[in-house]
């Protein structure tokens, strides 16, 4: 076991992949010199040089289109948005025509592209660099969506989002590029898509979150054990396809449901979650997530915003009253 | 309204616009320091180096015209007219600030002297003026727009749809490109096809000018002129200001990428260096100049102290502003 960042966790899984495969390549800005915005792709353009790791204008429209056009031509693009906010430059080529590309054409084609596009707040970059629109991307009929939690996630998921022949939408969390974990290095196998973990075990209440919030859910649930209440928190990881049967084990046992997520509540993913688990189930389910309003820049604004662990266990408190 | 095309002739108002790039310059110090001091958080992009051309652009603009910048603004907002005193407000994040803490740095905007803001989106601004001189043009106005660039912006879409769309219906708007030749980490003369700025401008038709940015009487005469006649009907026109970025991209950019002897021939060309020489050749005293630093320093000082001790926004005003129908409530602090 290796400890490493999140981000150098990701930039292991890209180098990996990049060594196994030569159809696998990078473009987006600064990647080169800079190395992306937090290192994730430092030193590779050396390692692979600069038509594998490309560095690109600031043309998000076309980072985005030429990846389409290069998976459909038979390589593994990864299209590097830096923000999810300015992949928002970039939706049609995206949502028109990389999702809907292999459907359209009746399965001539494959769209073997990564989209990655970090989300989330990282403190104090405001209004157009802190949103999380995974539902956006859930929402849209051809496309995976990625939400890695931990370095080990940020490697592993990587790695089998590159090797997926879907494009995969492929969201890092600003806020966890300096945390630090555990990476197995001699482990090369991608993780698989599609499957959630497990990361507190409990009987009361199924807490199911993703990305920077499954920490905090975690935080919640060590204050609740004190309190005697045991929480299963389980960590989406893939929110499309997400894990329907480890959600659905998980609250058929405790028998209530709590989705958290750092995106906005109205029209948040959380609601197709509780409401899945509520046609089947038939348990209580509620949702956390952040108020409608755009990311304030101002500390307390911010705070205001966010979800803490303290409004999580308030409010699973109250689902078990 | 000052329309000059010989600058050099009125030493009173070159002190009078050298003050204002010696308040930008002072302004954009403080808030690299601020940031390294842990009062400001989130993105710095200082506008070092660059100041005569916003100086010299809106000088020549009224109150009314308007403005759209991008994510190196503060230069832009203080020559259009905002106070530099509710914009280092706004980047502690206080109550006062030009938005009350909700934007920052890359969001500051001061609508009472037209400037409809900063953007962190890159050329987002070019389609937003191109809307405000339909806008000008639907309400019979004489106002014109002023819309500011990089040379890296340049090759985003917008950039170009503007362009054209401005040019098919004649629009009265000033697109400013600061070409500093640099974008974050990359020298944007490798990712960019073709002459340049100012051929892309003229091949939709649109005049080009390419200028000293860091020489504040070109800057001054060819916008006096190209400002009005603008306003006189000739449509749409481009100036390509050619700079340097004097610091790293953002505060906390060492600008490692960079060649310090790059660096170092730049620092002789810089705008604040000629002006000052200008004046001390034309009459103006080294102790009258010494005299404006130290009070523009004294202003920017002050500032930042008040910040440093203004109120922090209540966290209700999260939910103020966002929408009319739909508003949110503020759920309080004991959800
Ligand atoms: C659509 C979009 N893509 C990328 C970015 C990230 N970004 C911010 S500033 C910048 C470089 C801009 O360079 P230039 O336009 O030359 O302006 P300068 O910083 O040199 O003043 C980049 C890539 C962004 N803000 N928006
Ligand atoms: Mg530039």
């Amino acid at each position: 076991m290796t400890e490493m960042t999140y981000a150098q966790a990701a930039r292991l899984g890209l180098q990996e992949e990049m060594a196994r495969d030569p159809l696998v390549w990078a473009l987006g800005e600064d990647l080169g010199f800079e190395g992306g915005m937090a290192g994730q792709y430092k030193g590779l353009q050396a390692e692979f040089g600069d038509d594998r790791i490309v560095d690109t204008p600031i043309s998000e429209s076309t980072i985005m289109g030429a990846a389409v056009g290069a998976a459909l031509a038979g390589t593994r693009p990864i299209a590097e948005m830096r923000f999810s906010d300015f992949a928002m430059c970039a939706v049609s080529e995206l949502v028109n025509q990389g999702a809907k590309a292999r459907y359209m054409f009746g399965g001539q084609g494959r769209v073997p592209m990564v989209a990655r596009m970090p989300i989330g707040i990282r403190g104090g970059i405001a209004a157009q660099h802190s949103q999380s629109p995974e539902a956006w991307y859930a929402h849209t009929p051809g496309l995976v969506v990625v939400t890695p939690a931990t370095p080990a996630d940020n490697r592993g998921l990587l790695k089998a989002s590159i090797r997926c022949d879907d494009p995969v939408v492929y969201m890092e969390h600003k806020g966890l590029w300096g945390m630090v974990g555990e990476v197995d290095e001699n482990d090369q196998e991608p993780i698989p898509l599609g499957v959630a973990a497990t990361i507190r075990s409990g009987s009361d209440i199924t807490i199911v979150s993703w990305a920077a919030q499954v920490g905090v859910a975690a935080e919640a649930a060590d204050a609740l054990a004190a309190d005697g209440i045991s929480a299963d928190v389980i960590d989406l990881r893939t929110l499309y396809p997400w894990d329907r049967d480890a959600v659905m084990n998980s609250a058929a046992r405790t028998g209530r449901l709590l989705v958290v997520h750092e995106a906005v509540r109205v029209g948040g993913f959380g609601g197709e979650i509780a409401a899945e688990v509520a046609e089947t189930l038939g348990v209580p389910v509620a949702r956390l997530g952040g108020e409608r309003i755009p990311i304030p820049f101002s500390i307390p604004l911010e705070e205001a915003y966010k979800i803490k662990a303290d409004r999580i266990a308030a409010r699973v408190k109250r689902m078990l009253a | 309204m000052p329309v000059s095309s010989n600058l050099a002739n009125e030493p009173a108002r070159v002190v009078e616009m050298f003050r204002k790039m010696l308040l930008i310059r002072a302004f954009e110090e403080a808030a690299g320091q601020a940031f390294h001091d842990g009062h400001v958080r989130g993105s710095v992009h200082q506008y070092i180096g660059e100041e005569s051309i916003a100086v010299g652009i809106c000088a020549n603009l009224r109150d009314d015209d308007f403005l759209t910048s991008n994510h190196r603004g503060h230069g832009h907002s203080i020559a259009k007219g905002a106070h530099p005193r509710a914009m280092m407000l706004e980047l502690f994040g206080r109550v006062g600030g030009t938005s009350n803490g909700k934007g920052g740095s890359m969001h500051i905007a001061d609508f009472s002297v037209g400037m409809l803001g900063a953007n962190g989106v890159i050329a987002d601004g070019c389609t937003i003026s191109v809307g405000a001189a339909q806008a000008i043009r639907l309400l019979k106005q004489d106002r014109i727009v002023v819309n500011f660039i990089g040379d890296g912006g340049i090759n985003r879409g917008p950039f170009m749809e503007a362009l054209n769309w401005a040019k098919v219906y004649e629009l009265p708007v000033l697109f400013v490109c600061e070409n500093n030749q640099i974008a974050a980490s990359t020298t944007t003369r490798l990712v960019t096809a073709g002459e340049g700025i100012a051929k892309r401008a003229e091949s939709f038709g649109i005049p080009a000018a390419t200028i000293d940015g860091n020489d504040l009487f070109e800057v001054d005469s060819t916008t006096a002129r190209v400002v009005a006649e603008i306003r006189n009907g000739s449509g749409p026109q481009l100036i390509q200001a050619m700079t340097y970025r004097l610091r790293g991209h953002f505060a906390h950019d060492p600008a490692a990428y960079r060649d310090p002897r790059e660096l170092e021939a730049a620092l002789g060309r810089e705008p604040m260096v000629r002006t000052e020489a200008w004046l001390l050749e034309n009459g103006v005293g080294a102790d009258e100049i010494a005299a404006l630093k130290a009070e523009v320093d004294d202003e920017i000082a002050g500032y930042v102290d008040e910040a440093l001790n203004a109120p922090w926004p209540d966290g209700s005003l999260a939910f103020t502003d966002v929408q009319d129908v739909g508003a949110p409530e503020y759920p309080g602090e004991g959800r």
